[in-house]
């Protein structure tokens, strides 16, 4: 009984941050764009410098008519957006924020690979959508979100795993434990390949050539509406939460910080993924969006050489400190 | 393949349960397992029996998960995640990226069938009783304790890959490479069969000018790259050669609209 009511916990606690943190980072979008392009951003829903806003717009967003176009496949449609959202969901549950087993949703074993593995599932979700949707413009976000996950995969995948032989475990939490501090010069470039490779699998700018609005109106989810595409929206964020608390825990050393990780450890975590989020909004408001060659280039010519480098690199180093 | 695989798991399992047990008292995890494997079944037949192709393709999601789920039951963590990245993550979508950007239709597809149906049930039938019997005979008394230590942890499944199994392991990582190599042989043209090539197939598309002969125009060479053959290039032509960066994605986008346009009128009307 006691270990049930503790898993309930464990996966209540999970499902509140999922529905809470991409909120948080949502509305930190709002504030501090508006403040880098040298507006105000949103200033009255809730009273408070418009910290209500979300919540606004989710109520907006439960009142619209959920629409399926004539000419679409009803059920992959329908089914879409939960396959975009569900995934992170799984997701956050592995990710540790605090030492010890009390502080991760689900200890797994092959930590790494589940967390990739599963991420991979979501993009599933904008191709059904981008397919379904009868419409060219959603067919052609579909496209490119298939072609941009499979450049950017790679990169993602070997630099995890440089991390990993770095550790010698692919288990979450165990790559934490095995962490010191100058595994952050050592693993810097593959943080960065992470990030960026990251960045573009969600489709964030400068990578949202999927869904550029000046060329094919919203890519694959031009067609939806009301909850539907808020759950898309939904999705995005909630991808942010992931890729920054993956970041953290694999590159930036997750609880470890410079007085020690003395009950303190979860607030290294957010503030390092806080930090992180905060980067992912900077980038959207600096950089143009990116050409679909200059976005397959990006991947094959950079990114993957640099990983393999990593790699290279960190097997130097663990053979010579061996 | 992998459905046969199911199968024979299943009946492992059923197989082996007959020890203590017996088989009138199943434990939660082997019904689990046999459901598992009978939806993991069903999947796979409407992957290839459906008419819709795109259908046919998540049907494959499912079966896949299936079976990554059978790891799970059988302790195989590591094997589990791995197959969903591998081929849900990747094989699947990679299915997807070329059915549409060649032609996914929504709806049914007339032309999904192949005359060669039984030839394949013959061959599918032989397969799965082929490895049904190979691995029945190999484990037949072989034990899974699913309550003690896992079984298939990545520690487990490393150690034996790269202590006992490490010739086989590289053996196939060559064959991959030799594959790779003849993917990129096959998918690379001289550039005088490249301008035969891009002239010959003008005069089937059924909209457009064709420009028999000459060279083709700057609009012509756009939408002339969205045919199945060049878009499947476009990955291997993102690597940084850059000999013809026009057939980049960028320049197959606009065509490639307009071929699946064409396809969407025809299947959803």
């Amino acid at each position: 009984m006691n270990d049930a009511l503790d898993v309930a916990l464990r996966l209540l606690i999970v499902f509140v941050v999922f529905l809470t943190f991409p909120l948080i980072v949502g509305q930190a979008e709002h504030k501090v764009m508006a403040h880098m392009q040298g507006r105000l951003g949103p200033m009255y829903a809730g009273g408070f410098h418009g910290w209500a806003q979300l919540v606004a717009d989710g109520v907006k967003f439960a009142q619209k008519e959920d629409i399926v176009p004539a000419g679409a496949d009803r059920r992959i449609f329908q089914l879409a957006p939960a396959v975009a959202l569900l995934p992170y969901l799984l997701v956050l549950l592995a990710i540790p924020i605090g030492p010890g087993e009390g502080a991760v949703g689900e200890v797994v074993d092959a930590g790494i690979f589940f967390v990739l593995a599963v991420m991979g599932v979501g993009v599933l979700g904008s191709l059904m959508a981008g397919w379904a949707s009868a419409n060219k413009f959603s067919l052609l976000g579909g496209l490119r979100t298939a072609a941009q996950l499979l450049a950017y995969e790679l990169p993602m995948l070997l630099t995890a795993a440089s991390v990993a032989m770095a550790a010698g475990t692919v288990s979450l939490p165990g790559i934490l434990d095995a962490f010191e501090w100058w595994w952050l010069p050592w693993q810097i470039v593959g943080a960065v390949v992470f990030f960026v490779a990251g960045l573009a699998e969600l489709q964030r700018p400068p990578f949202d050539m999927p869904v550029a609005d000046s060329e094919i109106i919203f890519g694959a989810y031009t067609e939806y509406t009301g909850l539907r595409f808020a759950l898309f929206l939904l999705a995005e964020y909630a991808g942010i939460v992931v890729l920054c608390g993956l970041t953290t825990v694999l590159f930036l050393g997750g609880w470890h910080g410079p007085w020690g990780a003395d009950g303190v450890g979860w607030v290294w975590t957010l503030l390092k993924a806080a930090l992180l989020a905060f980067v992912v909004i900077w980038l959207r408001v600096t950089y143009p969006r990116m050409r679909e060659d200059q976005l397959q280039k990006l991947s094959w010519t950079v990114l993957v050489p640099l990983s393999l480098a990593q790699i290279a690199l960190t097997g130097i180093v663990k053979v010579v400190i061996a | 393949m992998t459905l046969a695989a199911a199968t024979v798991a299943a009946a492992q399992t059923t197989t082996t349960a007959a020890g203590p047990q017996g088989f009138l008292s199943p434990t939660g995890v082997e019904i689990a397992f046999l459901l598992v494997g009978l939806v993991t079944f069903g999947a796979a037949i409407v992957t290839v029996t459906t008419k819709q192709l795109v259908h046919a393709a998540l049907w494959l999601v499912v079966a896949l998960g299936g079976l990554a789920v059978e790891y799970l039951l059988l302790t195989a963590e590591f094997i589990a995640w791995v197959q969903v990245l591998i081929y849900v993550g990747s094989v699947v979508v990679l299915l997807l990226f070329g059915l549409m950007l060649t032609r996914a239709p929504i709806g049914r597809s007339p032309d999904a069938d192949s005359a060669n149906r039984w030839a394949a049930l013959a061959v599918a039938i032989a397969a799965a009783c082929a490895l049904v019997w190979v691995v029945v005979d190999a484990f037949r008394t072989t034990w899974i304790d699913l309550d003690g230590p896992a079984a298939g942890s990545t520690a487990v499944t490393g150690a034996s890959l790269f202590q006992s199994w490490v010739l086989p392991f590289e053996a196939l990582s060559v064959l991959l490479l030799a594959a790779l190599v003849g993917a990129i042989v096959l998918s690379r043209r001289t550039a005088a069969e490249q301008r035969g090539a891009d002239a010959t197939p003008a005069g089937e598309r059924p909209a457009g000018t064709p420009a028999p002969g000459g060279r083709p125009t700057g609009a012509d060479r756009s939408s002339a790259g969205a045919r199945p053959t060049s878009g499947a290039r476009t990955e291997h032509d993102a690597r940084p050669s850059g000999d013809d960066t026009r057939a980049d994605p960028a320049g197959s986008a606009p065509g490639a609209d307009d071929e699946s346009r064409g396809d969407r009128k025809e299947g959803a009307r």
